[in-house]
């Protein structure tokens, strides 16, 4: 038997994988749009104060959307940004959204009152569903924080964990591994690192780096749109394996494919759920890494 | 009356599974369904799977059954976490040397789903959930709209699932219902070291009513088994705590806050 040669890259097809769209998991609101009080220097939706590029959704525009994917029988919400809890009506949002679903609100952990933590705490003990709390972090001390986040971020990100885990509630933290090293090594200094500030009993979930936004900015990188997954032979395609099968992201904007791709027209899927539920080319750099990582902007 | 005994998660512990036959023998249940994972965790996939093939338990196969059956690398049980990753496969690659070929067989031959009809109710008895053999349903991460949804996809009035470990039934607001049994192999994340089976009884018109099972066995006896073969002294401490060390990561807050308040 032959083995066919190799065909030279420039005459290799694009090959481009479809995504089917199973079912609405996780609905994302980005309820904040990119309004944050902080600028992070890799910051994949790039967001900051007075960063209007998607807006800030009304409190009935979230209703909507959350009565939309209840209709077609979410399973979860998230809310994301920019910032959540600059949000002003974020706690009415959170009430009546956690009321109808689990909710797991993303945040950098920089906004968190006495008030709002004992707030958050009692809301959690009383919901039959799970409030969960995102908390990102970049790397394992603050000279790495700091420098992506901004002077002083790491002292009060730990500063809202520990009212959080003080309050009784288990916030997830999402870190960053910059490194690209051994996922359990890391994993376990950041919880070494975490324990040391206070938390007894850290959840630590962690992302890659995205080059996208800022990073890809930083890096003098434009990702573009190409299919970069062609090499990967259809019969290895998994169709389960990525969040985008199950999951639409909102917002002011429309409905886009999944969290990471809303500053990307061509992720944009339309302005419904319903007509948003339909197959997506994975043609994005962001694909690839997700595909390679296993990634989920999912907890687990 | 029709009643249903429903277990899951063996976790290779023999002892467990003894007095769970035991406990549903003595409650005269009509039938008795294992929702599958024969192996993992646990000290004795060969002993469990001769008690569950000596006593015809009806089996479904989970998603370690499967691995196991077609001798695959992982438990495939979807976990995320580097640590969650790095317990399951000590775990399953002491399963995977332990059993032997007729097992394996056996289990490579399991259906993924049943499906019954009790006093006119359509029951669906899955591993993970309907659509997915390792997806984890908790109970407070899934809205009342996605397990109504599940029931209407699948065409089903009740649906019992396991794999997540921890139980829990929903009755939901338009009559159906969907639970989770939990899983005999090890205890249910509580501070107790006993472990938890449901009975799901049927009356006239079709009313579903579950009941969860606590049942005690010989802990000790299967702690120092897993000490003989030198399986991870966290399993171990699992065993004689009632809470979990490992593969505890994507438990969600409220579970695993109502643990804590335990604690």
């Amino acid at each position: 038997m032959t083995v066919p040669a190799p065909i030279p890259a420039s005459l290799r097809v694009p090959r481009q994988h479809l995504q089917p769209f199973h079912h609405l998991d996780t609905l994302w609101i980005q309820v904040a749009g990119t309004q944050c009080n902080l600028s992070c220097a890799h910051c994949f939706v790039p967001s900051g104060p007075g960063v209007n590029r998607h807006e800030m959704l009304s409190r009935l525009e979230v209703a909507a959307r959350v009565a939309e994917g209840l209709a077609m029988g979410v399973k979860e919400i998230y809310f994301t940004g920019g910032e959540p809890f600059l949000h002003p009506e974020i706690e009415r949002l959170v009430e009546s959204t956690l009321a109808e679903a689990p909710l797991t609100v993303l945040t950098n952990g920089t906004l968190f009152t006495t008030r709002r933590v004992s707030w958050l705490a009692g809301l959690s003990r009383a919901s039959k569903y799970s409030l969960e709390l995102r908390v990102s972090l970049d790397g394992t001390d603050a000279a790495a924080h700091d420098t992506l986040r901004g002077a002083g971020a790491w002292t009060r990100t730990m500063h809202g964990l520990r009212a959080l885990t003080d309050a009784g509630l288990l916030p997830i933290v999402t870190v960053t591994d910059h490194t690209r090293g051994n996922p359990l090594e890391f994993a376990t200094k950041v919880t070494a690192v975490l324990r040391e500030e206070g938390l007894a009993e850290p959840r630590v979930k962690v992302l890659p780096l995205f080059v996208l936004g800022r990073q890809a900015e930083r890096q003098g990188h434009s990702p573009g749109k190409r299919p970069i997954l062609w090499m990967l032979p259809e019969e290895h395609f998994d169709p389960h394996r990525l969040q985008c099968g199950s999951c639409r992201a909102v917002t002011s904007r429309g409905v886009f494919v999944c969290p990471l791709l809303v500053d990307e027209p061509e992720a944009r899927l339309g302005h419904t759920l319903e007509g948003s539920a339909r197959p997506f080319g994975l043609d994005f750099e962001a694909c690839y890494t997700c595909w390679m990582t296993r990634m989920t902007c999912a907890n687990g | 009356m029709t009643t249903l005994a429903l277990f899951g998660g063996v976790y290779s512990n023999p002892f467990a599974l003894r007095a769970v036959l035991a406990d549903s023998a003595a409650r005269k249940d009509q039938k008795l369904w294992c929702l599958g994972d024969l192996g993992g965790f646990g000290p004795d996939p060969e002993t469990c799977a001769e008690l569950l093939r000596a006593e015809a338990v009806d089996m479904l196969q989970g998603n370690y059954d499967h691995s196991i059956g077609h001798s695959l690398g992982d438990c495939a049980c979807g976990y995320t976490d580097p640590r969650d990753n790095h317990f399951a496969q000590v775990s399953y690659d002491f399963t995977n040397a332990c059993v032997s070929e007729s097992t394996r067989e056996w289990l490579r031959g399991l259906p993924p789903q049943a499906r019954l009809t009790i006093e006119g109710r359509r029951v669906l008895l899955c591993h993970g959930s309907p659509r997915r053999v390792n997806e984890f349903l908790w109970n407070s991460t899934c809205s009342d709209a996605f397990l109504e949804w599940l029931c209407d996809e699948y065409e089903a009035d009740v649906i019992a699932c396991t794999h997540t470990g921890l139980h829990w039934s929903r009755a939901l607001p338009g009559g159906r219902c969907v639970v989770n049994v939990g899983a005999i192999g090890r205890p249910a994340h509580d501070g107790r070291t006993s472990v938890w089976y449901a009975g799901l009884a049927f009356g006239p018109g079709g009313v579903a009513r579950v009941d969860f099972r606590e049942v005690a066995y010989d802990h000790e006896a299967l702690a120092a088994q897993m000490e003989e073969e030198k399986l991870p002294p966290e399993f171990i401490e699992t065993i004689r705590t009632g809470w979990w060390t490992t593969c505890l990561e994507n438990v969600p807050a409220k579970e695993r806050m109502r643990a804590m308040a335990a604690k």
